[in-house]
């Protein structure tokens, strides 16, 4: 429950920060909320040599408007998130699964690209940023490339990010007129990790499904889509029935684990109803 | 609140009575801000720390132990190995050999040649800091040769099992048998199951349970000249200073042992711990103080566990329902050694499974059985949750089994209020109650008649979250306990408990108790008490405790035995005091002691208006002691010991109502309301905070708490990720209530109330949510209810099975295998 001894780097723009990362040595890891990375560092299941601390980065932090975007910032914090005007009215989903999120005191310090960057398939924005096909702006020694979400995230815990890269900006398209959004959270108590959740959102016109968008939380190594959900959805009309087939298919290509909460059957089988529910609730019925 | 006055009476009308104030406890605020001293608060001179390194695997022998990198990172003092203290460290004791012929094995404080689970300590870093200490366990070198494991209390009784411990034949510790007919009490068991019309028998599962106290457990120990003191974040300062002269063989009166404030223990710090000892003889060997506080996985995975029963139990009956007999057969799990009273616990608990109810025949029997995990021993109930379990829930089976109303059962059975005393077919006496009444008032509280009648909407409708409502109709011993009793049952020591007064100059009290609170507000309820019996202002009093050097006997904080037996050994004290000083103030007042009238803390002479003399002035005089009574000591103190002459009995009927998500298996307490009758009720606040937290964590067993080791005997529920313990979030609102019916063992009437919320809740919560599931087939559902076997008990029958022991994906914790599932259903 003692941390390896470390060096610590508190750069205040990106540039410092690439900087820092660039001269940390051999094992560097970015700190952001540290809720994540400091209990795996107490745990001593990671040791690194230098931690590049993130938090005086004003640049990382904020939600701003760009065209039909939003651009969320690395660093902005999930407290933040519950709280910014912005994201009120055009990124409802995020705010939904954001409060499902921990507790007060982690949300206060975790982070929107801590959690996206950590990549933890129990934790419950990869999800929202695969449905909602966020692009992921990563900068490195070399410049900044944009990454689609379908791309950032590769393997358990494991993202595209490459040594040296640093998670920027987050973004995402607005969602406004004819969007219904829903982020349906299993877990056993109120401030657990997700055992499955789904994020769904759902464009209707005129009383029938246009556009359906829904990612799977813990259904796998990385969040999923539920493709064959979302392709039974578009055209139908709105109702209990559409919704409860097109939401059988939720589990379609997921190979979830098996652990403590849930085996794998179990997990698929939520999957169906948690889409349904999301779905249902999504479109308003 | 503070004692209410009536303005308009005479000044001279006693206050009102302290005791059944709902005073807020004296004590929180401190304890809240943390402004006092935690064991880990202290720093000492010099002070060395203390890192323990812990073997990973769960049975197996030490081939190779290096440690000599380790001494040469910076700020190392000393590294030491088992083999350092094999000749000293001796065995941790177990004060509870509940048979003659029980196999105890010995339990080194430090492994020397064999780990026996995961986690026991293996060498330990002395160094300058905490950090250096604990950075320097990284240069350990230790290989293990795997032993093979032993987990399955049901395989390890088996001939042929793996041993736990190689010098021993078997892995079965003791066989505790207790039966009505041989002691007298009931009748001919075989007899009556072979002669009776209905017999219902259920295999229930205690799952293994972690106490989860809040502050980890911390010892500092200073030695100065041939005397040590240590500090120790414990429940029983006094014990521990007994046992711990006795192992390190320090001399009693040579070891001091302060418990200073304790945050939590629920059992879980009624233990003598390797560490004690360890801190102990590295303080003897180096002439240093040395802290040793535990991190919580360090917490988690090695200070003992509680429960873990696997119970066979057979009741049989008349077709009207009449109950006939009752059976038990009893595996508790030891783990892979006994501590202080491992193998009791069990044993306590053979004396409430028989309930409330009127067992004409009993017969119980209990295997103790090693295994290769963390010992286990006292945890909130220690006994009388498993057997309030498994008797509230095979009455639920039978009333299944008869067609009958669960609680028409119950009333049919139970023991009724004229019948007290009432002695049991375990031959305890049963000293008073109204289990009718508890269980009316207790209906009402929770609007019984619209939740069935909702109940009974959703079935027809095939509402896909149906509801559910279960009873327990408890009763437990508490009060422990008469020490003839304690004696008749083998285990080490005395139940008695001891208090002194001290009358201060100014007036002011010093109560000094032998019972050793770790959060429980002994300080308030003292305080209560002894303000009414001296009559003087609550703020006047002071409570001490958790001392040895000031509190120099006592028995300390377990068994909801505080208020009963020391706040008794508080009130005996009082009235030696009230004694000592009407003799003064007959003296002061030139009147005859018999004379004296002593009400609201003021002697008066009878029939004599105006004339009178506080207790608060007597302690003045006596002080001074210029003018007193010949032949008297100068001294109004007091102090006495009690002991008493039977336990008490709290009772009560707890109905929780339970919503069920079939879907997903998802159970949710919808309203949870109880009626407790713990005696008379000193402060009503304090008592519903028993209640509360009690009822929080009997819950959390039916519901939450599991702690699971995986097919290699490692803890996989090590973090509080994976060990879900909930939070008020998750715990509905408790709508509580009393009745009062006083126990008659003790002069204030109090029952006990420390342990009945965790006592009778779980059964009342496994009921509920089997009452709402029952018509899809379900017979039992494993605890805890995890939505998963709530979930495949609905979908696929069984008691929802084993979950996959390979830990959590959260927190980039171990990932799992298919293998995981195998292992885990084996
Ligand atoms: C008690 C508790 C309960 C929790 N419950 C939930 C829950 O219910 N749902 C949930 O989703 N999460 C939960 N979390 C996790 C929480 O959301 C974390 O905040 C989040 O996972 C990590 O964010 P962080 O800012 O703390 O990142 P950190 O812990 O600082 O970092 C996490 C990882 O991401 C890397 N990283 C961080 N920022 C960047 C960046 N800008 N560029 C590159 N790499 C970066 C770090 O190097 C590290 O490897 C919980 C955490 C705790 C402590």
């Amino acid at each position: 429950m003692i941390p390896a001894p470390f060096a610590y780097a508190r750069p205040t723009t990106v540039e410092e920060a690439l900087q820092a990362i660039a001269d940390g040595g051999e094992d560097v890891k970015v700190l952001a909320g540290g809720q994540s990375l400091i209990p795996v560092m107490r745990l001593r299941l990671a040791a690194p040599e230098t931690l590049v601390d993130l938090t005086r980065v004003a640049e990382l932090r904020g939600v701003r408007e760009e065209g039909d975007e939003l651009v969320i910032g690395a660093m902005t914090t999930h407290a933040d998130v519950l709280t910014d005007p912005l994201l009120a009215q055009y990124g409802q989903l995020i705010v939904q699964a954001t409060e499902t999120v921990a507790d007060r005191q982690v949300r206060r310090r975790g982070t929107f690209g801590g959690a996206l960057a950590h990549a933890d398939p129990a934790g419950d924005l990869p999800a929202v940023a695969l449905a909602l096909d966020a692009e992921f702006v990563l900068a490195g020694p070399g410049g900044r490339r944009t990454v689609p979400a379908a791309e950032f995230f590769v393997d358990y815990l494991t993202t595209t990010l490459e040594e040296g890269e640093l998670l920027v900006e987050i973004r995402v398209p607005k969602l406004g007129e004819g969007w219904g959004v829903r982020y349906e959270k299993f877990n056993r108590v109120a401030q657990a990790w997700s055992i499955v959740a789904v994020a769904a959102a759902v464009r209707r016109e005129d009383g029938r499904i246009a556009e359906a968008r829904i990612g799977l939380t813990n259904m796998g190594p990385t969040p999923l889509r539920a493709s064959a959900t979302e392709a039974a959805l578009v055209g139908v009309d709105v109702s209990m029935e559409t919704v409860t087939a097109a939401a059988a298919q939720a589990a379609e290509g997921t190979s979830p684990s098996n652990d403590l909460n849930a085996q794998a059957d179990y997990r698929q089988h939520l999957a169906q109803v948690l889409t349904r529910r999301a779905v249902a609730a999504a479109v308003g019925l | 609140m503070t004692a209410v006055e009536d303005p308009t009476s005479a000044v001279d009308l006693p206050a009102a009575k302290e005791v059944g104030q709902a005073r807020r406890r004296k004590e929180d605020a401190r304890l809240i801000t943390g402004k006092t001293t935690w064991t880990d608060n202290m720093v000492l001179p010099g002070m060395l720390h203390l890192a323990v390194l812990r073997s990973p695997v769960a049975h197996g022998r030490i081939t190779h132990l290096d440690v000599s990198a380790a001494k040469e990172r910076p700020n190392v003092v000393a590294v030491y190995t088992g083999a350092d203290f094999a000749e000293e460290q001796g065995s941790l004791p177990c004060a509870w050999p509940v048979t003659p012929e029980m196999v105890n094995p010995g339990h080194p404080s430090i492994a020397v040649e064999q780990v026996n689970h995961v986690g026991e300590a293996v060498a330990i870093v002395v160094a300058r800091s905490r950090t250096a200490a604990a950075d320097a366990l990284e240069a350990i070198d230790v290989d293990y040769e795997p032993l093979p494991v032993v987990l399955d209390m049901e395989q390890a009784v088996q001939d042929g099992s793996p041993l736990v411990h190689d010098h021993t034949t078997s892995n079965t510790s003791y066989h505790f048998v207790f039966d009505a007919g041989d002691a007298g009490t009931g009748g001919d068991t075989e007899q009556a199951f072979a002669d009776a019309e209905v017999t219902v028998s259920r295999r229930f599962v205690q799952q293994r349970l972690i106490p989860a106290f809040m502050e980890p457990r911390s010892v500092v120990v200073q030695p100065s000249g041939d005397s040590y003191t240590m500090w120790s974040a414990t429940q029983i300062p006094h014990i521990l200073r007994v046992m711990a002269a006795m192992v390190t063989g320090i001399p009693e009166h040579k070891l001091r042992v302060i418990a200073p404030d304790v945050g939590g223990g629920f059992g879980g710090k009624l233990q003598v711990n390797p560490e004690e000892i360890l801190c102990l003889l590295i303080a003897r060997r180096l002439g240093k103080p040395v802290k040793w506080t535990e991190t919580r996985g360090e917490s988690l995975m090695t200070a003992h566990h509680g429960r873990d029963q696997v119970q066979f139990i057979d009741v049989a009956a008349d077709r009207d329902g009449t109950v006939r007999g009752l059976r038990v057969r009893l595996l508790a799990d030891m783990g892979a050694y006994l501590r202080l009273i491992t193998p009791g616990v069990p044993a306590l608990g053979a004396f409430m499974f028989p309930g409330i109810y009127k067992f004409p025949a009993y017969r119980f029997e209990c295997d103790g059985v090693f295994t290769n995990k963390v010992p286990t021993d006292a945890y909130r109930g220690a006994g009388r949750p498993e057997a309030t379990f498994a008797i509230e829930r095979i009455m639920d089976e039978l009333a299944v089994e008869l067609g009958m109303d669960p609680l028409e059962l119950r009333r049919k059975n139970w023991i009724n209020t004229e019948e007290f005393p009432f002695t049991t077919v375990a031959g305890l006496e049963y000293d008073s109650g109204d289990y009718h009444q508890a269980t009316e008032q207790a209906l009402e509280l929770l609007g019984y008649d619209e939740l069935r009648a909702e109940q009974k909407r959703r079935r027809e409708s095939n509402d896909p979250v149906q509801l559910g409502i279960g009873f327990s109709t408890f009763t437990e011993m508490c009060g422990l306990a008469p020490s003839r009793v304690l004696g008749s049952l083998a285990f080490g020591a005395g139940g008695w408990e001891q208090a002194s007064i001290r009358m201060l100059p100014t007036g002011k009290v010093e109560v000094v108790t032998g019972s050793t609170p770790h959060g429980q507000g002994h300080e308030t309820a003292w305080s209560q008490i002894v303000a009414d019996e001296l009559g003087v202002p609550f703020e006047d009093v002071e409570v001490l405790h958790g001392d040895t050097a000031i509190s120099s006997r006592g028995l300390d904080t377990y068994g909801s035995r505080s208020l009963v037996v020391g706040g008794t050994a508080v009130v005996k004290a009082a009235e030696k005091v009230v004694e000592k000083a009407r003799v003064i103030a007959a003296h002061l007042l030139e009147a005859n002691a018999d004379d004296l009238e002593f009400t609201g803390g003021k002697f008066t002479v009878r029939g004599t208006p105006g004339a009178g003399v506080g207790i608060q002035e007597v302690a003045l005089a006596i002080f001074a002691a210029h003018d007193y009574p010949e032949g008297i000591e100068p001294s109004i103190d007091a102090e006495a010991t009690f002991d008493p002459e039977n336990f008490s009995f709290p009772h009560g009927t707890h109905i929780c109502a339970m919503e069920i998500d079939t879907e997903t298996g998802f159970a949710k307490i919808r309203k949870y309301a109880c009626v407790d009758d713990v005696g008379t009720i000193v402060n009503p606040l304090i008592v519903e905070g028993q209640v509360h937290g009690g009822l929080a964590q009997g819950i959390a067993q039916a519901m939450y708490e599991e702690a699971i080791y995986d097919a290699e005997g490692n803890l996989t529920t090590g973090s509080f990720v994976d060990y879900l313990v909930p939070a008020a979030s998750d715990l509905p609102h408790f709508d509580t209530g009393n009745t009062v019916h006083v126990a008659t063992s003790n002069p204030l009437g109090a029952k006990g109330v420390g342990e009945a919320g965790c006592i009778a809740s779980t059964p009342a919560v496994v009921n509920a949510a089997l009452d709402a599931v029952r018509h899809l087939g379900v017979t039992d559902i494993r605890m805890p209810l995890t939505p998963e076997r709530v979930w495949r008990a609905i979908h696929a029958g069984g008691d929802g099975g084993d979950r996959a022991a390979q830990g959590s994906n959260a927190y980039g914790g171990a990932r799992t295998t298919e293998s995981g599932i195998q292992e885990a259903a084996q």
